[in-house]
């Protein structure tokens, strides 16, 4: 296990900076994944802790050891880092065997034949490949490709893990049986982690902690938890939670919240301000009743999603439209009347200038 | 102890930390330590020479200074130029060159299109009988030298013109044909156009096997007829493909030696190849170079022309992946004639010169065809002072035998280090994708493309014909051979290596490096195995063109390094066609054989399982 540092990383391409003054600390053992939309930085940012490209700026510690200091000089190559890493596309070499695939860095560091061949059969045990050594990767599927390559990092036991969107190649059932495989991986090897990827299920399931990047710059760390409940600011709350988080605009008025065709009531710690807020309610978060009550709102049905075990109703009310989850197989018919009511210590603010969340995580 | 970065938020770029940073980083970039070796490697054997040749044709050589005897060897001048291009000599020396080696260039270049596009169209789009047959024999022209056309043409047509022997034509019908039957530039222009159109053959017909049929058929559901689809859809498609073939052939031809000297020297025709070859003879090399320089600035603006005439709609992407259709038009009533025509034309191509150089190659006395005359002696006989000087057969010839020996020594060495450059080049280009390094690499690597055989012959003579710091002269060596045969195809074989390395996607030499493996385990666990499929079909094609090669090469020969082709230019000067006839075949033999052990060696290999994407 072994403490990732960065501090003060910058990397360009040509005018484009691709990411901005990063400092970021992985605790050993931690498992953390940097989630962000494709062309936020998060790439390359592994492939800087890995060595494969260069910092224009900034140092990089693993352990007790500088890999990459731009002002002492310092850049270790991949090849002496010591590190595990999965590619999206597994590379695995496709001109030789499974076997080959998992015992040819072992060669490579002359460990004994005993101990190779203990360690093949190990890591294809634990993938459950036992019998599958003497394919070629082009002989198997999507899914055991992808076991291979856990194999490989399995045999070589590196105490920090890479994955760069090791689960995006496959199909929606095998992401969900490899996403256990992977957690298995991190404990296993007990390997400090940092997975990148774009799939925000994949991040709330698996991390100890998330970090969201934009454009080159960390918009909000913090475990899954905090993550969803307490985004930072718009950027994360929209980008987290499926089906979209309900954003509309209110302004204060006379001790209440008024959002047009909705009125909120204002809580204690926002009575002394005035102006706009933006509201942002999770769609689970809004509680929903089939018949009239007293003091809730009432909408109209417009569409309904039935997902199996969760059922998503789009409604409306005067120009709003509103994204409910409710569990359960719910049947409704268009236009039907529904009730709705707000839980305010639910709900989160954003100063609609910052952008900033006005209710931040405690 | 990390230190901060300095005021200017740059750290200084001369001091020792920032030296040690950058070899450092040069370090873990075998990319670009390959690519300035390469780029510093090409450079010297590519722009050195092309300077060196500037520079001689602008300066007295010993050999002016008989008309200057003024002047002084090294002395800027434009003595060269002025005789080339403005004295009453210019006439012989350049303007009559030009305008034969443009007419046979128009000329072969249009027959062998016309010829190589119908023939592409007949085996990629019809359902002409015996494809697979056809398919191998139609490239058969593309592995023999292109003279020997010119021998087997000498063989049927030879007059008494230029004394010793006369042809079948004379010996069977007692007919001498005509000189302009005989030689110069129609048998020129007959005898490329039949070897040239397996240019435009392979060129075209690889082509047209990307073109999806179903474009072609949303052109007839929308009403248009059969000839304004061709017009309309295919060729604009094709055009791309069409303007480099025309290209390539044009100089091609203008670079080519053998037949122009075979056909055109008895009767004095001259083009720029045999031009430059009779100065350099001469030992007035700054004629030659001259000529050469032209030759060189002709090839440069047909390139030019051609790419902005196409250059903007190549990037026509054809090939989808998927969806793929190949639909072969059904020839109907024609389909018989169609073979018939493609068997006729095979057997003036292949079937009819190999047997008439196998006939001259048998004849004892030269010049009797007939059946009492046929004997193995050119062959087999250990050498008779009243036969062909005493030369000895074949089989019992030093000569020959020691220039076969040079002539495989050459094809694979040039293949091997062709290979290796071919690879490295492409490595370097392909990880260095978007640096100035890349870009400067694949250009120079380009640039053989320019320098017509003949004339890249013309620079290397001048170059080495003395020693460069520490590199003795190397003209008459051998190492020369292989150096130039590389260079000559380095266009080709660096673009094989590029497409090589394209197909292996970056991560699976990245996975290897993080997992501590090595650069040069890497190249050779990763990336030679799965380039080599790629790069074996690269130079077996690098082999047969060095073995067949004569217009590179003919100016860089000498006793010491004799290969097959040069012993038989020899012979054949010497008139002694039986002894060219049989080296000539055993030549094309050999090549064949060579070819056809390595594809099926290669399909054997069984690249079948490796699926690189």
């Amino acid at each position: 296990m072994e403490q990732i540092r960065l501090s003060g990383i910058v990397k360009s391409y040509g005018k484009i900076e691709v990411v901005k003054n990063l400092d970021l600390t992985i605790a050993p053992g931690e498992f953390l994944t940097i989630l962000g939309p494709s062309g936020c930085g998060k790439t390359t940012t592994l492939r800087m802790i890995a060595g494969l490209e260069e910092p224009d700026q900034g140092v990089i510690e693993l352990g007790d050891r500088v890999v990459f200091s731009r002002n002492d000089g310092v850049v270790l190559p991949p090849e002496v880092r010591g590190l595990g890493l999965i590619f999206q596309s597994y590379a695995l070499w496709p001109h030789m065997t499974v076997a080959k695939n998992i015992t040819l860095a072992l060669k490579e560091q002359r460990l004994s034949k005993s101990e190779i061949e203990a360690r093949l059969k190990t890591a294809l045990e634990l993938v459950q490949l036992e019998d599958f050594a003497k394919r070629y990767p082009s002989e198997l599927s999507g899914g055991q490709q992808q076991r291979v390559a856990v194999a490989r990092l399995i045999a070589l036991r590196p105490s920090i893990l890479l994955m760069d969107e090791p689960l995006s190649n496959l199909d929606a059932k095998l992401r969900t049986e490899m996403r256990v495989g992977l957690k298995r991986l991190h404990r296993d090897l007990e390997a400090t982690t940092v997975y990148v990827t774009h799939d925000q299920i994949e991040a709330l399931t698996l991390s100890d902690r998330i970090i969201i990047m934009n454009e080159g710059v960390i918009m909000q760390e913090g475990t899954p938890f905090d993550i969803y409940h307490h985004p930072a600011n718009l950027f994360v709350a929209e980008f987290i939670g499926d089906p979209k988080i309900n954003l509309f605009t209110g302004a204060i008025k006379a001790g209440k919240l008024d959002c047009g065709d909705l009125t909120l009531p204002l809580a204690d710690e926002f009575a002394d301000r005035g102006g706009e807020m933006i509201v942002a309610a999770r769609p689970e978060k809004i509680a929903v009743s089939y018949k009239a009550k007293r003091g809730w709102q009432q909408v109209a049905v417009e569409i309904v999603q039935p997902t199996g075990a969760d059922t998503i109703i789009q409604v409306k009310v005067g120009d709003t439209h509103l994204t409910l989850l409710q569990s359960g197989f719910i049947t409704l018919d268009e236009g039907a009347p529904l009730w709705i009511d707000f839980d305010l210590s639910a709900l989160n603010f954003f100063d609609p200038k910052t952008t900033k969340n006005l209710r931040p995580a405690s | 102890m990390v230190s901060t970065p300095d005021a200017g938020g740059k750290p200084n770029p001369w001091s020792g930390r920032n030296i040690a940073y950058q070899a450092y980083r040069l370090k873990n970039k075998p990319e670009l330590i390959i690519g300035v070796m390469c780029l510093a490697f090409l450079a010297f054997v590519v722009l050195v020479p092309l300077f060196q040749i500037l520079r001689d044709a602008f300066t007295f050589q010993s050999y002016d200074l008989s008309y200057n005897p003024e002047g002084e060897v090294g002395a800027f001048t434009l003595f060269h130029f002025d005789r080339v291009f403005f004295q009453p000599i210019s006439k012989a020396l350049f303007v009559k060159p030009l305008i034969n080696s443009l007419s046979m260039g128009v000329a072969v270049t249009t027959i062998g299109i016309i010829v190589g596009s119908g023939l592409a169209w007949l085996m990629v789009r019809t359902n002409v009988y015996f494809k697979e047959v056809f398919g191998a024999m139609l490239v058969f022209p593309y592995m023999m030298p292109s003279w020997v056309m010119a021998l087997a043409w000498l063989s049927l047509f030879r007059n008494d013109r230029i004394g010793g022997s006369e042809g079948v034509m004379t010996s069977v019908f007692g007919v001498q044909a005509p000189n302009w039957i005989a030689y110069g530039f129609v048998p020129i222009v007959i005898t490329l156009s039949l070897h040239y159109y397996a240019y435009a053959y392979l060129l075209i017909s690889g082509a047209l096997a990307t073109v999806d049929s179903e474009l072609e058929e949303a052109g007839a559901t929308a009403g248009m007829g059969k000839w304004k689809r061709i017009r309309v859809i295919t060729m604009p498609l094709l055009l791309p493909a069409l303007g480099s073939a025309v290209v390539l052939t044009f100089i091609r031809i203008l670079g080519t030696f053998g037949t122009p000297a075979l056909l055109g020297l008895p009767v004095r025709f001259f083009t720029f190849s045999t031009q430059i070859y009779a100065s350099i003879n001469a030992r007035n090399q700054g004629d030659a170079y001259v000529l050469a320089l032209v030759l060189i600035i002709l090839a440069i603006t047909f390139i030019w022309i051609n790419s902005r005439i196409i250059g903007v709609r190549k990037s026509y992407v054809t090939m989808t992946g998927k969806g793929f259709r190949k639909k072969e038009s059904d020839l109907g009533k024609m389909r018989w004639p169609a073979t018939i025509f493609v068997i006729l034309f095979l057997c003036l191509t292949v079937v009819m010169p190999l047997t008439l150089l196998l006939w001259e190659s048998m004849t004892l006395i030269p010049g009797d065809y007939s059946w009492n005359n046929l004997s193995g002696y050119f062959w087999y006989g250990s050498g008779n002072v009243d036969l062909a000087y005493g030369e000895p057969g074949v089989i019992h010839n030093k000569g020959i035998l020691g220039a076969l020996g040079n002539s495989i020594k050459l094809g694979f060495l040039a293949a091997l280090f062709n290979g290796a450059l071919g690879l490295l080049v492409g490595y370097a280009v392909v990880r260095g994708r978007g640096g100035k390094l890349s870009k400067a690499l694949e250009g120079i690597a380009f640039a053989p493309y320019i320098f017509p055989s003949i004339a890249l012959g013309a620079i290397y003579i001048g170059m080495f014909s003395s020693s460069i710091g520490p590199i003795p002269a190397l003209y008459g060596t051998f190492t020369i051979l292989v150096l130039i045969t590389v260079i000559k195809n380095l266009p080709f074989t660096s673009r094989t290596g590029i497409a090589a390395m394209l197909q292996i996607h970056q991560s699976l030499e990245e996975t290897a490096r993080v997992q501590g493996i090595g650069w040069f385990r890497r190249m050779l666990r990763i990336i030679i195995p799965l380039s080599m499929s790629g790069l074996v079909a690269g130079m077996l094609l690098t082999f047969i063109t060095a073995m067949r090669e004569l217009s590179l090469i003919i100016l860089l020969l000498s006793p010491g390094n004799m290969v097959l082709t040069g012993v038989i230019f020899g012979y054949q000067e010497q008139d002694m066609a039986q002894h060219s006839a049989a080296v000539t075949l055993m030549l094309v033999l050999i090549i064949i054989t060579i070819s056809v052990i390595v594809k099926v060696m290669a399909r054997g290999a069984g690249t079948g399982r490796l699926n690189t994407t």
